[in-house]
Parts: structure tokens; sequence; C-alpha cells
């Protein structure tokens, strides 16, 4: 063996980070791509210089874990070929192609191990375009990162662990909080129940921050279907009304709006690297194939993290290490490690399976709701492409599949290439076609991952121009 | 009992399902078998640029027709396809390109195309976006661009209604002769179809069965390397250019109406006819953005969003394959080498009145496959 492998790996929150450290400790310096300014990812967003709030107020409870995995970064730095501010733009076989600073590069790898993290999952709400709406996470970074509040009086809408979560980081940090609206049933099935017992404190902390919320006398409603974000081109938000289960229609006044149901893996790259998927009929969603360590289906790439699986930061861990004890074996670099450690990460990871399918029982992905967007609802908002468009892209233009659907309407075209209303353009295409969502496809991913500046300079090492 | 037409299209690209609206207008009964969707593949993934100028001379009265096509397109099919005749403008980096678009402009004008061509003052004033280095412009005023999304499946549509049958999911596999009565053609899932007279415009996928009509034509798939800018502000009429010998700086682009900059050009990526698939290479992305910042400085802070490529046939001579084929009753067209959009809707236009009347007003010898017949 004349050199070492070459890992690459994306992201440097806590999937990365513990990924990093496993290779460093056998031995291998491998190539850290961040595209923010800092390690921690979004769970363990280190707030930027100068910001004196403490690890508590940032992390609360898991601020021993956030420390632990600040310090593991710290104590790799020295170790790893660290790129921050790099957006990992592009992927072909065995080289990933990034950006920093205006100058491409090219990163050839033996291994690629994708943490790309995950972002909020959205569905339209009549008015979610107008200014004084976030996505709960957006919502979360402000205050984590900046210590700001989105508004002086925020509606917190959705589902999931985040919109109580976030709710309750607003209460505590003195911001206002009109109201918690989440559109499922109070009453949780067995399944759910079962699944969230795999880890009680959480469940436990969970319930104590709606204890909390509803004690500030913060209204906190469940099974609600939102009807409209009220407001105006000149002052943005005003407030929001939603239908409660008992079919009473309430509004709530509000200067900003935080929505999310769940989460969402950035699968972009995943996506361009040719990996295959799967439709996940829990989540409504697909998701790349996995082993049980990480591999993807195209070989030398491994895909950890909630970019991979939404299991949080404690799985991102568990399935960054395990993915780079993967790829030690693979590799041949170390190729015992796996077998000695792979069982224990193993069951970690398939607890929290088993505790994130009870958030799923639990806080469902609303089914049937697109039928009642009406036409003028903006639902791909960088396009402005409505509910009626995509009708008729279904109806008139005979688009039986999102792809085809895009290209008729637009819808997913934009710059954020349908992250944020792929899966609700699916769920409209479905219910208008009258097919499972399961059939009417996915968005392909397309580059550039992320919106690409064109005063990009090129590789200087003439790797750019080919006879074509 | 087969299913039995006048006419049998086999592709449902923009000159399949154009050549089918055509053959409906004179009253012929059409099917058109589409392998896949509809107008997806090349013609749907292409520019969009309705250009006659920069064209072989022997390609530009078809391209004239097809310029008059695409004036009443919207009112023969009924939909908006997006098209801007705000012009088609090449643009030169060299004192020999300004030769070269002279010369061309005084060619074309005795095929009917006026082209105005000028320098590097009037340019900056008319457009006031390109480098200093480019020396001269050729405007074509009345061509511009459309969308290719939406051209190919309108035309389809517009067949449909008018009484066509458009059968999508149909992959031809085997095109037989049936004696005197014409031809039957059988789908890979065992559907057959029978006509007596018969059109094949597959594109790319052309080859294997022009073979079983007897015609030896190679087509390589290629693939066009496209981008797309986040929207800027409008102010961009036609449709641009690079007319360059260097490969590399053969870039074109317009903007379209929402405010987004389309571009393509320069290398191709890899295509295949097996997938359906082609690539952008990274490094054919990186290379455009620098060429095009290169031409038109203001575009470095613009934003790319998003790349794809599609599935493009070319001949080995670049010219287009368009006629009779050496049996009686069957015709092709396929072959368009990248240039193909702008002359789909003429080539389908074209090819309706030779299959209806065995002849063309428009001259198209240039282009038959009789020339690979060895």
């Amino acid at each position: 063996m004349t050199t070492a492998p070459r890992v690459v790996i994306v992201g440097a929150g806590p999937a990365g980070v513990r990924a990093a450290e496993a290779l460093v400790q056998f031995g291998l310096r491998p190539v850290l791509v961040e595209e923010g300014e800092r390690d921690g990812g979004q769970a363990y967003r280190r707030a930027p210089p100068g910001f004196t709030r403490t690890s508590a107020e940032r992390y609360g409870a898991d601020a021993p874990k956030a420390d632990a995995v600040h310090a593991a970064f710290d104590a790799l730095r020295p170790h790893v070929d660290h790129r921050p501010l790099t957006l990992a733009w592009n992927v072909a076989p065995r080289e990933l192609h990034v950006v920093q600073e205006g100058q491409a590069q090219v990163l050839p790898f033996d291994a690629l191990i994708v943490a790309s993290g995950a972002t909020d999952r959205l569905l339209p709400v009549p008015g979610w375009h107008r200014a004084g709406c976030y996505s709960l996470g957006g919502a979360q970074v402000a205050l984590k990162a900046q210590a700001c509040a989105v508004g002086a009086r925020t509606a917190f809408v959705g589902t999931g662990p985040l919109l109580y979560l976030v709710a309750w980081q607003y209460l505590k940090a003195g911001a206002g909080v009109a109201a918690v609206l989440d559109t499922s049933p109070r009453r949780k099935s067995l399944a759910a129940v079962r699944g969230l017992l795999e880890r009680p404190g959480l469940a436990w902390r969970g319930l104590a921050m709606v204890r909390a919320l509803r004690r500030a006398g913060v209204p906190v409603l469940n099974g609600v279907r939102p009807q409209q974000i009220d407001g105006d081109d000149a002052s943005g938000v005003t407030g929001i009304t939603v239908r409660e289960a008992s079919g009473r229609t309430r509004r709530f006044d509000a200067d900003a709006v935080a929505l999310g149901w769940h989460l969402r893996p950035e699968t972009q790259l995943a996506d361009l690297a040719g990996c295959a998927f799967d439709f996940d009929p829990l989540t409504r969603q697909w998701l790349p194939q996995l082993d049980a360590d990480g591999r993807s289906s195209v070989h030398g790439v491994y895909l950890v993290g909630d970019g991979a699986r939404l299991l949080g930061a404690d799985g991102a861990e568990a399935s960054g290490r395990l993915a780079a004890l993967a790829v030690l074996a693979d590799l041949g670099v170390a190729a015992d490690r796996h077998a000695l450690e792979a069982p224990a990460l193993h069951a970690r990871l398939a607890r929290l399976r088993r505790f994130r399918d009870g958030l799923a029982h639990a806080f469902p992905w609303p089914r049937g709701v697109a039928r009642d967007w009406p036409d003028d609802t903006v639902v791909c908002r960088c396009e402005a492409v409505r509910a009626g468009a995509i009708r008729a892209a279904v109806r008139d233009a005979g688009g039986r599949e999102v792809n085809r659907v895009k290209a008729f309407c637009r819808v997913g075209m934009g710059r954020c290439q349908g992250r944020y209303c792929g899966h609700a353009a699916a769920e409209l295409v479905a219910a208008t076609v009258g097919m499972p969502v399961a059939n009417v496809g996915r968005l392909r991913g397309q580059a550039p991952v992320k919106p690409l500046l064109m005063d990009t300079r090129e590789p200087a090492d003439g790797t750019a121009g080919s006879s074509g | 009992m087969d299913a039995r037409a006048d006419v049998l299209v086999i592709g449902g690209g923009l000159v399949g399902s154009s050549a089918a609206f055509f053959l409906r207008q004179r009253g012929l009964a059409v099917t058109l078998l589409e392998r896949e969707r509809v107008g997806r593949q090349a013609s749907g993934t292409n520019f969009g640029n309705v250009r006659r100028q920069g064209r072989a001379l022997e390609q530009i009265p078809l391209a004239n027709r097809a310029r008059a096509v695409w004036g009443r397109a919207q009112a023969l099919v009924g939909e908006d396809l997006e098209f801007e005749p705000l012009g088609h403008l090449r643009v030169g980096w060299t004192d020999e390109r300004a030769a070269s678009f002279e010369q061309h402009a005084r060619d074309v004008r005795a095929l009917g195309l006026e082209l105005e061509v000028f320098g590097r003052e009037q340019l900056a004033e008319r457009y006031g976006l390109f480098a200093p280095g480019i020396v001269v412009g050729s405007l074509s005023p009345r061509d511009g661009h459309a969308n290719p999304r939406l051209a190919g499946p309108a035309f389809a549509r517009a067949a449909r209604r008018a009484g066509a049958e458009v059968i999508e999911d149909a992959e031809v596999a085997h095109i037989a002769r049936t004696g005197s009565e014409g031809y039957v053609v059988e789908t890979r899932d065992g559907r057959s179809f029978r006509a007596a007279r018969l059109l094949l415009c597959c594109g790319a996928w052309s080859q294997p069965l022009a073979a079983q009509l007897g015609e030896q034509v190679v087509i390589e798939a290629r693939g066009p390397q496209m981008g797309v800018t986040e929207p800027l502000p409008w102010a961009i009429g036609p449709s641009i250019g690079v007319s360059t010998p260097v490969k590399r700086e053969g870039l074109y682009f317009r903007q379209v109406r929402r405010g987004n900059v389309v571009f393509g050009g320069g290398y191709h990526g890899p295509a295949s006819t097996e997938t359906g698939l082609a690539q952008v290479l990274p490094q054919h992305t990186l290379g455009q953005l620098q060429e095009l910042r290169r031409l038109a400085p203001r575009f470095a802070q613009a934003q790319l969003i998003r790349v794809w490529s599609g599935v493009e046939g070319y001949t080995t001579d670049l010219r287009p394959v368009m006629g009779a084929t050496g049996l009686p009753g069957a015709w092709v067209a396929f072959g368009f080498c990248g240039e193909g959009f702008a002359l789909g809707p003429g080539v389908g236009d074209v090819m309706a009145e030779l299959i209806d009347t065995g002849r063309s007003e428009t001259p198209i010898e240039a282009f038959s496959p009789a020339r690979f017949r060895s």
C-alpha cells in the first residue's frame, strides 16, 4: 500500500465528528468538509464568536453531550483536513466537488461519508409565503445561535417533538408564544406509546414541556387543521386560523409563525451519487437504501446521521462511528474493530429506531390534507407555483409522476430544489391522480446541492475541461 | 385484431407529436407510439432555441418553414408554449467571426432570412451586456426561444384532440413489412399495430429501428450540458449564442420571462439510450460559469440553481436524417444533432406533407438517408 486511503466526510455535526474521530483513531487523516463556519451541526450548533450564552442555556439538558462532541472535534482538529465554509455542490464517481470561498476543488475519495443532516419538513398552509413565516428549525436557530426570536408573539404550528421543544425554548427565553397548534391527535396509539417508552426520560421531558407551556397560559391545541395564516403584503403575518378537531374555528393573533412537521434528511448528495431510494410508508417519504452499518447502494458511499435516517443527535453519533468502522474494515485498515463495536452500536441504533417509529406514530405526517388546499395556495414558494397549477398539470397535461408535473408547472424547480415543497407536491399529485403517494415518484436531485455563485473559479490543476 | 391506422408514427418527441398533429389536419388516421412519455427526452430537455441563423445553408428553407409554424403554434395547439420572438443574437470574439457573419448574412438573405450585423459600439448600446472583447453581433430579429418542456406534450395533446391515437409506454421492438398492405409494428409488451405508412422519429433511439427499415445510420447519443440561474431582473430579450471554433467558448443563453437565465453549450456529457439518462459533468458546469462571466461580466454575482441534460442523437456527418427510406411508405426524421428543437414543428409539417402527398415544398434532399447507403 503506497498511499493512505482517502476518506472524505461531509458535515461536521455529531455524525461527522464521531466518524472522523474513529478514522483518526486508526491513523487516517480524513478530509472534513463543513458548509458552516463551525462544527456542531444543527443540534449542537456552536454560537458565533463573542456570544456569551452558556452551553447549558443553549442546549439545555443536552449540554453535556454537546460539550462532548465539541471537545471531540477540538481534539481532532490537528488530525483532520478541516474545510469550513465549504460547500459540497456535486459528486461524481470517486470524487467530491466542493467550493470554498469561490474556489472550486475536486476531492478524490476511496470512501465518502455523507453526514449532511436534515432540514424542516414542511407543508403548505394558505398564507405561508408571507413575511414572518419561518420553519421550526429556523426559529430555533435564531434563538440558539443568535439569541433572537423570530417574532414578539410567535405561533407554533405542525407536529413532532421539535414543535414543543422550540415553543418551550421560546417561552423560557422570554419570547411571546401565541399558541402551540399540533396537527396530531392528543390521544396516542398503542404503537406510539410502545415506541416512546424506549426512551422514557425523553418522553417525560416532552410531557414536562407541554405542562410548562400550559402553565404559562399558552394555548396548546391538538388535532387541528391549519386553515390560513392571516396577514397582508405590507405587514406580513398578523395571525393564524385553525379548525379544531371539534370543527370549531379559532384564530390567534401572532406576528410570526413557525411551521414544521418533523425533519427530512438532506439526501441530495446521495441522490447525485446514484444511491437507490426506497419509500418509507410510516413517514411517507423516500429514503436512501442503507445496510446496518450505513453503506449505501453505491460502493464507497456511506450515509450517516439525520441525513440518512432521522434518529436525532444520539443516533448521529452512533451511526457516524459505526459507518467509519465499516469504512476502516472495507478499506482493510482495521478489520477487527468493527466486529468488536458493531453489536453494541447496532443495538443502540435499533432502540433509537423504535423510539423514532413511536414518534412517527404519535406525531404523524398529516394525511389527506392536500385536498383541502384551495387552488390559490402557494405550494412552491421559490417559483410561486399554486395548488391549482399543480392540479392542472395533472388533470389537463396528464402528469402522473412528480418529475413530469415539475416539468409542466415548475413546482420544485426553484432554488430550494423541492426541499420544502417536494413532499407536499407529491401528496397533491397523488391526491389529484387518485394514487398512493408512493406511486407518484420522488423529485430527482440535480446539482448543485445548493446555489452556486457564477463567480466560482475552476480548479487550478486543470481538471476542468475535457473532450466531450 | 391488430389496431390499424393510415400512418404509424414511432416516437413522440416534438417531431413525432407535430407530425401526428399535421397528419390529422390532413385527414389521415394516425397512431403515435411513444416508448415512454411524449416530449420528455431531447425535445423536453434541450435549450429551447428557435434559431435559424448559423445553420448549414441547406437547412435554412426548413428552418424558415419551422419558424412559420412557431409563429402560429399557439393558435394551432391552443396552449402557450412560451415562444418569445424577441430575436436570436450571435456574437463573436474575433474579426474573423465578423467576416464570417457578414458572409453568412449575404448567403441567407438569398434564402429569405434577413440578418443585421453590427459591431462593438452598437452591441454595447443595444444590450450593454457583453465584455469588450465581443466585437461583432448578428441579429435575426424574428427568431427567439420557447419552452421545450411544454412544446412536445402540447403538440401531442393537440394531435390527440384532433383525433390521433397517442399511446405512451409503447416501446417498438420490431417493424415488419406485410406484403402489399404495409407494415406491422410490435411493441416490447407484445401489442401490434398496422398501417400502410410509417414515420420513424425516435431521436437518439432511432438507429436499431432504422436498420430494420434497411437504413444503416449510426447515431451517437450525447448529453447537452444545461444550467439555469435564479431569477434576475428582466433585461435580455433575444436568445444569444457565441459563435467560435473553440468548443469550450461555444455557449448560449436566454432569459425566460420569470427572469431565470438558461444556458448551455461547450462540451457534451455522456448519454445513454439504454438507461435514458445523460450526465452533466461537474467540470463542464464550472467551465460554463467561467465562460459566461467572461462573456457577460454582470453574471458574476448570479447563482446557478440547477443543471440538467438529455439524450440527443448525433449523426456521423452532423446532418439530420430526413426523408424516404428505400422501402415504400416508410419515412424517417431523426438525428438533428442538438439543433432539432427550432426545426421540430417544421419537420413534423414537412413529414406530414411528404407522407400525404409524396412530395414536399421544402427542399430536404440533402438530408436523405440514402447518403449512408453503401
